[in-house]
């Protein structure tokens, strides 16, 4: 089929440990293969660019039913801020915060990006979620339902069932074509079904009996006894308040004794995700400060642990989380528009719009915050790019990360905006850190390591024969770097070019092709479990509003679907 | 100050989009080029020169261009959107969402406009002769920001849902109001010349609005508070004041609750 060499660009491989060496990257019929052997290949000159794999987001939230209330109930995003249609791209774009799939698909692709991982999805709404997934074009998505709320999962846990609570889970990845194990607010999201919350780890969650700790724990044990790719994906409790960084370390303390058993490279049993978010010290937000030095003291020294940023890049943007209570929360702050939902027996979510404005002093600092934890972190293959898309920015800001990460000058330029300048270096560490990430630690955050913590680095997030050619090419010369920080994320923004799945899909920052994205989704055998089956039965009977045999996934809901199997039967 | 002159001597079949009537726009180029803007009508885009014949060229920046729009603008909507500054003036009457989010500069309508219009308004000044329909200086959908400054003056009545979630700015109109004004004020001003017909003042958190005539169905979210001797828009007069809406949150200013404050002339 077809043949494509990318000549001699600077090639930044942290899966390979390639360094920016100056290299060819031969593609044929979609995979990365030796450059020797193709025959008469179509070539594209990256001479004085930088060559990466595809990016691949660990942490984002692009499709399904929250999603969706942000874009309805949120004109206001789309006003004035609608490109007209692209003349390269075939369907119309809209949207900034809440970007319509197209967009979003776009966008991604622009920013060299192949593989985003959906954080969040309502088992009951997956049929919505895949059609999104569906109707997202190039990037390849997989979605996470959430466990940290449901009933069986907290039934099992609470009985200490882990074998039981392994075979309800395989049953619902299977249900809803999931990734793996989301983890919201534990016990806190139910909680608010009764208008209350899990502020700490030990805090009971109403009539399940039942700690958040004890979920977080058996759900460590039930993905390490299933084996699956990716580890628990923790949002944990108290997010967004000052000094929850106490119940963020007693909520990281709980993987220590833990190690990870799988098959697919795997290192961490707990992903932290937005750590930001749950890096406050002080006791108000009068006092509130960072915290993330004592967090990542702590994520340095532990191995089995991996975090994305959660960055707040200073928008206007749209918060949407499955941590109901914390939404109410938020809205009583800054008294704009709220929707709340709960999903019956599984999970609740909320959102809310929010201004990060530099003239406000809370917001500088959790900037800050955001960019301290990737500058104190010892291990960048373990701590990964994300704004936590939309809430703490959207993600076509990424670059902009990039540019505050490897640039002191971009970060100052910031600062000076800030209304409370002094309080925000008083309350932070930021202004003492000098550290400038370079390109090959960009490309540990944004691909190598996000793709080995979801454990599909056999596949994406590196440039090695046999994987899936998925290759980004940005106008940046390491060894003559813009000495304007802008510049950099202008070439991050709009990538040279994107090669996915072997096809030329971005070219001069606009996308030209949009070849076929994919579902990624784990299906895991589990031994026949006649106990399981039975609960599900009654439950469904029981409290559910559908019918077990209209809950799963059908077929036409699932497009493209890559499977990943894992089979515990052996 | 140059003046460009638009006659519309082919009206529209359908309503047209006329957000590059503005003299932002219009600034530095020559009238055969103003003529090539580009207007919608429905799916269709076409030169502004196929529906108006244009006279005279634009001024060297926004704040010395003068547009006049001659003839039948009942179906052109969105005339001096988002203008910063110069001077439009239409010499009947004109359709939706004139003068939306409006930066600086000055619209006069001469006859009635539709709904939609001030919308968003920062800034400038809105005079419209004859009536106004709903929405006036109200904010777009789903926005919590509303009108923040700027001036709209309207001679005769208008619709419903006047000045929704103005925090800033001065609405005036000369006849009466038809039910809704203010709802979820946070500052601002509106006064009301003639009778407003109700629920005046939803969830206000601030803001002020006067009423000279009477309040057909007052909400009981209002309380009287006392009587007060003021000049309004060089009117002098004695008016009972209403603090509200007491259903609304009241956030604390220097130690004291903050609240709306209505106005009706006794």
């Amino acid at each position: 089929m077809s043949e494509l060499l990318i000549k001699n660009g600077f090639v930044f491989d942290p899966l390979q440990g390639i360094k920016g060496d100056r290299m060819d990257i031969g593609v044929k019929d979609g995979k990365i293969v030796e450059p020797g052997t193709l025959s008469s290949p179509k070539t594209i000159d990256a001479a004085g660019m930088t060559v990466m794999a595809g990016g691949v987001d660990v942490h984002s939230h692009v499709v399904g039913p929250k999603v969706n209330v942000g874009r309805l109930f949120r004109p206001e995003d789309k006003l004035f801020k609608s490109p007209h249609k692209s003349p390269t791209c075939s369907r119309m774009e809209m949207g900034f915060s809440v970007p319509s799939t197209f967009k979003t698909g776009y966008d991604y692709a622009r920013m060299g990006y192949v593989f985003v991982n959906e954080a969040a999805m309502p088992p009951l709404h997956s049929p919505h979620v895949h059609e999104e997934i569906r109707d997202t074009p190039i990037i390849d998505n997989a979605a996470m339902p959430v466990f940290g709320n449901n009933w069986f999962t907290l039934e099992y846990l609470k009985n200490n069932e882990i074998e039981n609570n392994a075979a309800y889970t395989a049953w619902l990845l299977r249900a809803t074509r999931g990734f793996g194990i989301k983890v919201v607010n534990p016990g806190g999201s139910e909680a608010w079904g009764w208008g209350l919350n899990c502020v700490n780890i030990h805090d009971p969650v109403p009539y399940f009996d039942i700690t958040p700790a004890e979920i977080v724990k058996g759900l460590i044990e039930t993905n390490e006894y299933l084996g699956l790719p990716h580890s628990v994906h923790l949002h944990c409790n108290n997010l967004g308040n000052p000094g929850n960084y106490v119940d963020t370390l007693e909520s990281l303390k709980l993987a220590e004794g833990y190690t990870p058993k799988n098959e697919f490279g795997r290192e961490q049993v707990l992903h932290l995700t937005h750590l930001q978010f749950h890096s406050y010290g002080g006791d108000s937000w009068g006092n509130f400060e960072s915290r993330a030095k004592d967090v990542m003291d702590y994520v340095n020294a532990h191995d089995n642990l991996t975090i994305d940023m959660g960055q707040v890049t200073l928008d206007e943007t749209t918060t949407m989380t499955a941590d109901g209570p914390f939404e109410h929360h938020l809205c009583s702050l800054n008294h704009l528009k709220w929707a709340n939902t709960d999903v019956e027996l599984e999970t609740a979510a909320g959102v809310v719009p929010y201004i990060y404005s530099p003239n406000v002093k809370v917001c500088t600092i959790q900037w800050a915050v955001g960019l301290e934890l990737a500058l104190f972190s010892k291990d960048l293959m373990r701590t990964f790019i994300t704004t936590d898309h939309p809430n703490a920015g959207p993600f076509t800001r990424y670059p902009r990360v990039i540019a505050w990460l490897m640039s002191r000058a971009a970060r100052d330029e910031t600062m000076k905006t800030f209304k409370w300048l002094e309080r925000t270096i008083d309350a932070t560490s930021i202004d003492g850190i000098d550290r400038e990430l370079t390109l090959y630690e960009i490309a540990q955050m944004t691909r190598a390591g996000p793709a080995k913590a979801l454990g599909v680095s056999n596949t994406y997030g590196g440039l090695a024969p046999g994987m899936d050619a998925d290759i980004a090419v940005y106008a940046l010369n390491p060894e003559d770097m813009p000495s304007n920080p802008a510049e950099i994320e202008k070439a991050f923004s709009r990538c040279a070019w994107l090669v996915k799945d072997g096809i030329v899909t971005v070219q001069d920052g606009e996308v030209i092709a949009e070849p076929a994205k994919r579902t990624v989704w784990v299906d895991v055998k589990v031994p026949e479990n006649a106990q399981v089956q039975r609960d599900i039965y009654e439950h469904f009977l029981r409290h559910y509003s559908v019918k077990l045999d209209n809950y799963s996934l059908f077929e036409e809901h699932l497009h493209n679907p890559r499977v990943i199997e894992v089979d515990t039967t052996e | 100050m140059k003046t460009v002159t638009l006659t519309l001597t082919n009206p529209p079949e359908l309503m047209l989009e006329g957000q590059n009537i503005t003299p932002d726009n219009f600034a530095g180029k020559k009238a055969a080029e103003i003529a090539t803007l580009d207007v919608w009508e429905g799916k269709q885009k076409s030169p502004l020169g196929k529906y108006f014949t244009v006279e005279g060229d634009g001024g060297a920046t926004a704040e010395e261009t003068k547009i006049v729009l001659r003839g039948d603008c009942t179906r052109v909507k969105r005339i001096g959107q988002q203008m910063t500054a110069g001077e439009i003036v239409i010499e009947g009457n004109a359709d939706m969402y004139i003068g939306g989010w409006m930066k600086g500069g000055k619209i006069r309508v001469k006859g009635n406009v539709d709904s939609f219009c001030g919308i968003g308004m920062e800034g400038g000044e809105l005079v419209v002769d004859g009536d106004a329909a709903h929405h006036l200086g109200s904010s777009p959908r789903g926005e919590w920001r509303g009108m923040q400054g700027g001036v709209i003056r309207v001679a005769g009545n208008a619709g419903n849902d006047t000045a929704t979630f103005i925090n800033g700015g001065t609405i005036i109109i000369g006849g009466d109001a038809d039910i809704h004004i203010s709802t979820h004020g946070e500052g601002g001003t509106v006064i009301v010349k003639g009778n407003a017909k109700g629920r005046v003042g939803g969830q206000m958190v601030k803001g002020d609005i006067y009423v000279f005539g009477t309040i057909e169905n007052p909400l009981p979210g209002f309380q009287m508070v006392g009587e007060v001797e003021q000049e309004v828009d060089g009117e002098k007069g004695r008016f009972a004041h209403y603090i509200g809406d007491l259903g609304e949150r009241h956030p604390v200013s220097k130690g004291k609750p903050v609240y709306a404050n209505l106005y009706t002339r006794t």
